[in-house]
């Protein structure tokens, strides 16, 4: 029997661009660093209007313990620094405007160690740290943070998630057959940093691909083993990842810290080895683009920055008109308004659907089937939480359980009445940090 | 025959027996209240709004009599009910005119454009705590009617535009709309503020008047022309800080005049 968690749901998989090899996308005419692409606070810029910047030149400093810098992506000219639309704050908010030269240049700054594999832990974790890392699964946590665990919590194991088991994107699966070699440096770079005993690299049996080449990657590598996991939803979520490898429960409102695990993105990995052995700033990613809109789905080499609109174009543009444009997966990805929005250090999808792939459904009343009740792999209690919620109850509603909700929507997805239970667990986390302020 | 005789006396006998515990229970037991507090009671509306600072109409009044609340703090009942306790209790106190609530957005669909369908809970709130709102502008009415579903009083109406109407004859200042307005667009003033700045949007100028005609721009001007202390500029937002001088019909209409985006608003 494969590892898994309980509960979770199977929604159809559409992985149409797993066997698309990644492909470089190039350079955009205008490139928008926002500068909070991350959990925390936003960096500060460095630069203003007129300066010119290489590829991989800082031009953001974080601010705070938990900011991360950020940095431009390719050589040319500051444009100026002004509001731009944000692809997770659903606004306008400030951001480096950069016009390329087409040049590429690289910051005479960015040099190769070749005895990175010997680096001392704090020399990894400052080079992360400069670096600008975040989780590049999507949640976009500074990486340095996770790597600079309190004494009292030593972290005994380290988990690369590949398990990507968001419908539709392949980024991940891509990544580990193209670079395992990379990937798996990187992890040994993060295991040395926290003093890990274990790493696991877990994968979904969807990918038998990737597994295999994974496998052939770890055997140089004896503190790490490859995991097969079962192919359901949410695999990938963090605290599910821990219980299904490890079976320790993250506590409620706790960190995967508390249980001495660490999980971290295989795209992250990667980004920690080019950081750490050319300290080369995380500047791109690999980003799926995909949705029946496309006239070429696949998986993408795209410099962070780059408009979803000047993407579609460099990638073969549209082959239907659109009616929903998705960043991240279609389970937990935000809805955007507008295709200005800059991919970010944590865009690991792009989706652009149609009318035919997307339901506008009508919220009735819930008929008591208990589904949800089922599905949630936090054993929350979703229709009664949301009951309260809609009569105004934060407070019974924090009481059951709704910090807890990991909003991975396994149970608006299963839920027949089409009751958009999420956006409700969204919202009365919203409303309790209100009156937590308040109080 | 002779049951039914039996179960009689029977049945009377502890009914008698119950009636007079329950006769010595009244007596003994009896929580002795002021009995204002009922009379007070009666006065008030009755609307449970929440308006005093109270949870309802009789906690309100409890607190009257036993922790000296000011007896004007009804805005519902307004100065009759203020007359009517102090007549009462046998105090004096200013009756207060209740402030009415003002919609400081007037971004329609008109001249405020969408930038997407929403397709959620239908609830202001809910839309803008997890989408930000489907106007460009992220500080202007959603239009979703939280503010109509608070009032107790009839006193809104959703408009063709999109925006909430008050009638501000049934308007009593309890404020249960700007409460549930999740971006504070609702606010209560005086009722005899004439010049209003219709707008929250804290955008940069130039944002501003791309996501909505009738923003305010932070251009300025007011402040400039009103008359010294009475507006500043805050957070790109005009603000106005004095507002008995701009009742004035010539500094109002001047105002409104000078403002280009027709923000500022005098009424009569």
């Amino acid at each position: 029997m494969r590892l898994t968690f309980k509960g979770g749901v199977h929604p159809p998989y559409r992985k149409y661009t797993s066997e698309n090899p990644i492909k470089e996308i190039g350079i955009p005419e205008e490139v928008i660093i926002p500068l909070s692409q991350h959990t925390g606070a936003p960096a500060k810029p460095l630069v203003d209007r007129g300066a010119s910047v290489y590829r991989g030149t800082k031009i953001g400093e974080l601010q705070g313990f938990i900011s991360a810098n950020v940095h431009s992506p390719t050589s040319g000219k500051v444009k100026r620094v002004f509001e731009w639309p944000h692809p997770v704050a659903l606004k306008s908010l400030p951001a480096i405007i950069i016009e390329p030269d087409g040049e590429d240049t690289l910051d005479e700054n960015i040099k190769e160690d070749a005895d990175y594999l010997n680096a001392s832990p704090q020399e990894i974790v400052e080079r992360v740290k400069e670096a600008g890392i975040v989780g590049m699964g999507g949640a976009a946590f500074p990486t340095h943070v996770k790597l600079s665990p309190p004494k009292e919590k030593p972290i005994d194991t380290l988990i690369i998630n590949g398990a990507e088991c968001e419908p539709y994107l392949t980024a991940d699966d891509r990544l580990m057959r193209e670079h395992a070699d990379e990937i798996i440096q990187g992890a040994y770079l993060i295991l040395k940093a926290v003093g890990a005993k274990r790493g696991v690299i877990a994968i979904e049996d969807n990918k038998p691909e990737a597994i295999e080449v994974m496998e052939r990657a770890v055997r140089d590598f004896p503190d790490f083993e490859v995991a097969v996991m079962k192919t359901k939803y949410p695999e990938g979520a963090e605290k599910q990842l821990i219980w299904a490898l490890t079976r320790r429960q993250v506590p409620s409102g706790g960190l995967p810290m508390d249980v001495g695990a660490l999980v971290q993105n295989v795209g992250t990995s990667r980004a920690v080895y080019h950081a750490v052995r050319y300290r080369m700033p995380l500047i791109e990613r690999v980003t799926t683009l995909t949705g029946g809109a496309l006239a070429n789905p696949g998986n993408y080499l795209v410099r962070i920055g780059t408009k979803v609109e000047d993407f579609l174009k460099m990638a073969g543009g549209l082959a239907e008109e659109p009616v929903k444009a998705i960043m991240g997966g279609p389970m937990m990805g935000i809805a955007q308004y507008t295709l200005d929005v800059p991919i970010l250090k944590g865009t690991s999808g792009v989706l652009l659907m149609t009318a035919r792939e997307v339901e506008l459904p009508r919220e009735r009343d819930c008929i008591r089937c208990g589904r949800c009740v089922e599905v949630c792999p936090m054993f929350l209690y979703p229709t009664r939480m949301a009951y309260l919620i809609k009569n105004k109850r934060f407070e019974e509603a924090r009481e059951i359980g709704v910090l807890d909700c990991i909003e991975c929507g396994s149970c608006s997805y299963v839920c027949p009445a089409r009751i958009p239970l999420v956006q409700y667990f969204k919202y009365a986390k919203a409303e309790l940090r209100l009156l937590a302020q308040k109080a | 025959m002779n049951t039914i005789t039996i179960s009689l006396i029977g049945m009377g006998a502890i009914g008698l027996a119950m009636a007079l515990f329950l006769l010595i229970a009244y007596k003994k037991l009896k929580v002795h209240e002021d009995p204002r507090i009922d009379q007070i009671d009666e006065i008030l509306p009755g609307a449970n709004c929440g308006a005093c600072g109270y949870p309802g109409c009789r906690h309100y009044a409890e607190a009257i009599i036993k922790e000296n609340a000011p007896i004007n703090l009804c805005t519902v009942g307004g100065p009759d009910v203020t007359d009517a306790i102090g007549k009462l209790l046998g105090i004096e106190a200013e009756a207060i005119t209740p402030p009415v609530a003002v919609v400081m957005c007037q971004g329609d669909e008109s001249v405020a454009p969408r930038r997407a369908k929403y397709h959620g809970a239908s609830s202001c709130r809910i839309e803008h705590f997890t989408t930000n709102g489907d106007k460009f502008c992220t500080y202007g009415c959603i239009g979703l009617g939280d503010c109509v579903e608070a009032c107790q009083f009839d006193a809104m109406y959703m408009g063709e535009n999109g925006l909430p109407v008050i009638i501000e004859d049934k308007c009593t200042g309890c404020g249960l709309c700007a409460e549930a307005c999740p971006r504070d667009i609702i606010e209560m003033v005086p009722r005899d503020q004439k010049l209003f700045v219709l707008c929250k949007n804290k955008d940069r100028g130039a944002l501003a008047r791309k996501y909505c005609k009738v923003a305010c721009i932070a251009c300025g001007i007011c402040v400039k022309n009103a008359p010294e202390g009475t507006m500043e500029m805050k957070d790109n937002l005009a603000i106005i800080l004095d507002y008995k001088p701009l009742n004035d019909p010539e500094v109002g209409n001047l105002l409104q005049e000078k403002c280009p985006t027709n923000t500022i608003v005098y009424r009569e």
